[in-house]
């Protein structure tokens, strides 16, 4: 589904992806994990087509397209979602309003019939218990005055009312408290199936607790310099992130001199 | 240039004369002239231009090279019912239409209202019992400072809209006053006149609407007088949306008796070229009042907006939000004085105009400004311009929105505050379509 091939990116005039491949496939889940400022979210980011990241060289392939030469809404209808790391707030526009409205513009594109105001709303809110969430947050501005915790599950609503074929969680645990990351988690298990992807962006393993992955990689300065089973993220807990960091640094010192 | 003035003034002289004559016998004395005295005026003053302070921004000189020609009395465009019938607002269960500044009867509705309550056209006004109130207000020394465009409305002063409110008349629909352009024979000038009187303890909502049935040339020159009693309450929309060939000068004034509330909201989407200038006077304790607008424009349009609010008793209290969106190669002006007296303690004052640019071209020139001498106040205001966020515009997109309705869902949140405000269900419908439509991205909501 997902195919990502010696992807080299920079933001601001600083390279920060320098070289990641990766293979996902249908029905997969896939941990990317890592410390801090190792370019998780530009990952994340350069796939959703976000502007200020520039790809410098390498391919993305999306269900055997080029998913680089799509702009960012066609992205969007085509399948891809990413679940912010940090959701923007954006006062004056219903969140009931923009979900419907994002909604429509997908069945548009899949060429079926759109979903008056009424209709979403039954729809909202068979979703919305996916993730547990009050109703009283649909009315408000998209993310205004939102929880942490609000915002994360929100994001998770969109993918639940988008239904993407690949969906990539940026840090959708940070700012989650035991309960409510138990919630989303449960909202993630529920939305996972046979034909859709997830990749899953995280600092730790307490999240892979309850969404299993099937892969684990570690990204360290823009490439992935270890993959594994679950069992990786275990070890990482175990032993953090150092060891990986000195192996690294080992097989590419030109890594390390950058 | 001079000369060019000069042979504009003598063509609405003209007009005037015809007029004067031609209304020697029918009308009042005190019109015929107050009318003399405002041409008299305007032939000393003429249209203002960009010298003067006021109009720095706001060029009038097409205007007055415009040869435009004022409407000749019982000219009619062939208008019907099902003509006009996309410009009434529905909620209104009175109205008053006029073509061209020309009353017309036939499509206009008087009936259901509560007793004592007059929405008469001036013609029927002058010649019935409803003559001393339009001598009361209309004939009270003018302020000798009146600009050229008031002075030229004055002059005209013919067809118009009294809305009385006798003492405690609560009026529940609102009430429609529709004025709109259609092509003429010439390129038609056009003077409507208002004026609301409302007693103490009585309440209504006015419309005040400007539209062309068409995209012809039209100049519309409107005065507006708005009287609130003590403890009545007014409620005020103005909704221009001529064609955007038409010029819109517009002046509305209000004076505020103790404890009254007043409620303006415009709204600006149409003309050319637009002047709304604003005067709100607090002289007694106790009153309130909203002076709230948007106003919208794209290429070719420059919208101009200049209020005062003048605080002269304590204990008053004035809102103030003005929004503009301007794209394409657009301009608007705002420029917003709140002037608190000496004596006007515990005035409570906010004041507040925000932009968005939507384009490089665009331009906004904003001026809010407080003049405050009194001690014990509390004001304040302030002005913003900006542009849509590049990370909200991308959080939208990023969930399939195409680029263009996330910029007017975006927009749209930008207006949203004062879209909310506005009670009137067709009107907030309108605002809807013009900011979500604005980029061909269809969009219901
Ligand atoms: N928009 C941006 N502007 C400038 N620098 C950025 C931007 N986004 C990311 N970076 C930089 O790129 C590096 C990787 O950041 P990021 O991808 O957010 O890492 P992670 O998500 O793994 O913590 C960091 O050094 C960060 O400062
Ligand atoms: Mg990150």
């Amino acid at each position: 589904m997902l195919e990502i091939r010696d992807l080299h990116a920079r933001v601001e005039g600083k390279d920060i992806l320098r070289g990641v491949s990766l293979t996902v496939k249908r029905g997969e889940v896939h941990a990317i994990m890592g410390p801090n400022g190792s370019g998780k979210s530009t990952l994340a980011k350069v796939l959703a087509g976000h502007p200020s990241y520039e790809v410098t060289s390498g391919e993305v392939l999306f269900d055997g397209k080029n998913l680089l030469e799509l702009e960012p809404d066609e992205r969007a209808r085509g399948g891809v979602f990413l679940a912010f790391q940090y959701p923007v707030e954006i006062p004056g526009v219903s969140n009931a309003q923009f979900l419907r409205l994002a909604y429509n513009e997908k069945r548009k594109h899949l060429g079926e019939e759109e979903l008056d105001p009424l209709e979403f709303k039954d729809l909202l809110k068979e979703r919305a218990q996916i993730v547990e969430m009050d109703a009283g947050l649909m009315s408000r501005s998209v993310n205004e005055g939102f929880s942490g915790g609000e915002k994360k599950r929100n994001e998770i609503l969109q993918m639940a009312v988008l239904e993407p074929k690949l969906a990539v969680l940026d840090e959708t645990d940070s700012g989650l408290d035991i309960d409510a990351l138990r919630i989303v988690s449960e909202g993630v298990n529920k939305l996972r199936h046979a034909d859709n992807a997830i990749v899953l962006v995280t600092h730790y393993q307490r999240l892979l607790n309850y969404i299993v992955p099937d892969y684990v990689h570690v990204l360290y300065k823009g490439r992935i310099v270890r993959s594994g089973g679950k069992e990786l993220a275990l070890a990482l807990e175990e032993k953090g992130y150092d060891w990986i960091k000195d192996e690294a640094e080992e097989s590419q010192p030109s890594a390390a001199s950058a | 240039m001079m000369a060019q003035a000069t042979k504009e003034k003598s063509s609405y002289r003209a007009a005037f004369d015809a007029m004067q004559a031609e209304d020697a016998r029918c009308l009042p004395a005190w019109l015929l002239r107050l009318r003399e005295t405002a041409m008299e005026r305007f032939e000393q003053v003429g249209f203002p231009t960009t010298d003067v302070e006021d109009w720095k921004y706001t060029n009038t000189g097409a205007i007055t090279k415009g040869a435009f020609a004022p409407v000749e009395a019982g000219a009619r465009v062939e208008l019907g019912a099902a003509d006009v019938a996309a410009f009434l607002a529905p909620e209104a269960s009175s109205r008053l239409v006029f073509v061209n500044g020309v009353y017309r009867a036939e499509l206009s509705a008087t009936e259901n209202l509560p007793e004592g309550v007059v929405v008469a056209d001036f013609a029927t006004a002058f010649a019935g019992e409803h003559e001393s109130i339009l001598r009361a207000y209309l004939a009270r020394p003018s302020d000798p400072e009146v600009d050229g465009f008031n002075a030229l409305n004055a002059a005209f002063l013919r067809e118009g809209a009294l809305v009385y409110l006798p003492r405690g008349a609560q009026v529940s629909a609102p009430i429609q006053l529709l004025f709109l352009s259609a092509p003429a024979t010439q390129t038609a000038a056009v003077f409507p006149r208002v004026l609301v009187v409302a007693e103490r303890e009585s309440a209504a909502t006015i419309i005040e609407s400007y539209a062309s049935t068409d995209e012809s040339r039209s100049f519309t020159n409107a005065v507006v007088e708005v009287f609130v009693g003590e403890n009545a309450r007014v409620t005020h929309y103005k909704v221009q949306r001529e064609s955007e060939a038409a010029f819109h000068i517009a002046k509305t004034n209000a004076e505020l008796e103790r404890s009254g509330v007043y409620d303006l909201t415009t709204i600006t989407l149409g003309a050319q070229l637009s002047r709304h200038g604003i005067g709100v006077k607090l002289a007694h304790e106790g009153a309130e009042c909203w002076v709230d607008g948007l106003y919208l424009v794209g290429t070719g349009q420059h919208a101009d907006t200049h209020s005062l609010i003048d605080h002269s008793s304590p204990h008053c209290t004035s809102h103030q939000l003005y929004k503009g969106i301007l794209d394409g190669k657009s301009r608007a002006v705002f420029n917003g004085k709140v002037f608190v007296h000496k004596d006007a303690q515990k005035t409570d004052a906010q004041q507040s105009n925000k932009n968005l640019l939507l384009s490089n071209e665009a331009r906004i020139d904003t001026k809010p400004q407080l003049e405050i001498y009194a001690d014990d106040v509390k004001c304040a205001h302030g002005a913003t311009v900006g542009q849509l966020e590049e990370e909200e515009l991308f959080y939208l997109v990023s969930r399939g929105l195409h680029t263009d309705l996330a910029r007017n869902l975006l927009t749209y949140g930008f207006a949203e505050e004062l879209v909310e405000k506005i009670k009137i269900e067709s009107i907030k419908r309108q605002l809807d379509e013009a900011i979500l439509n604005r980029l061909h991205a269809r969009l219901e909501v």
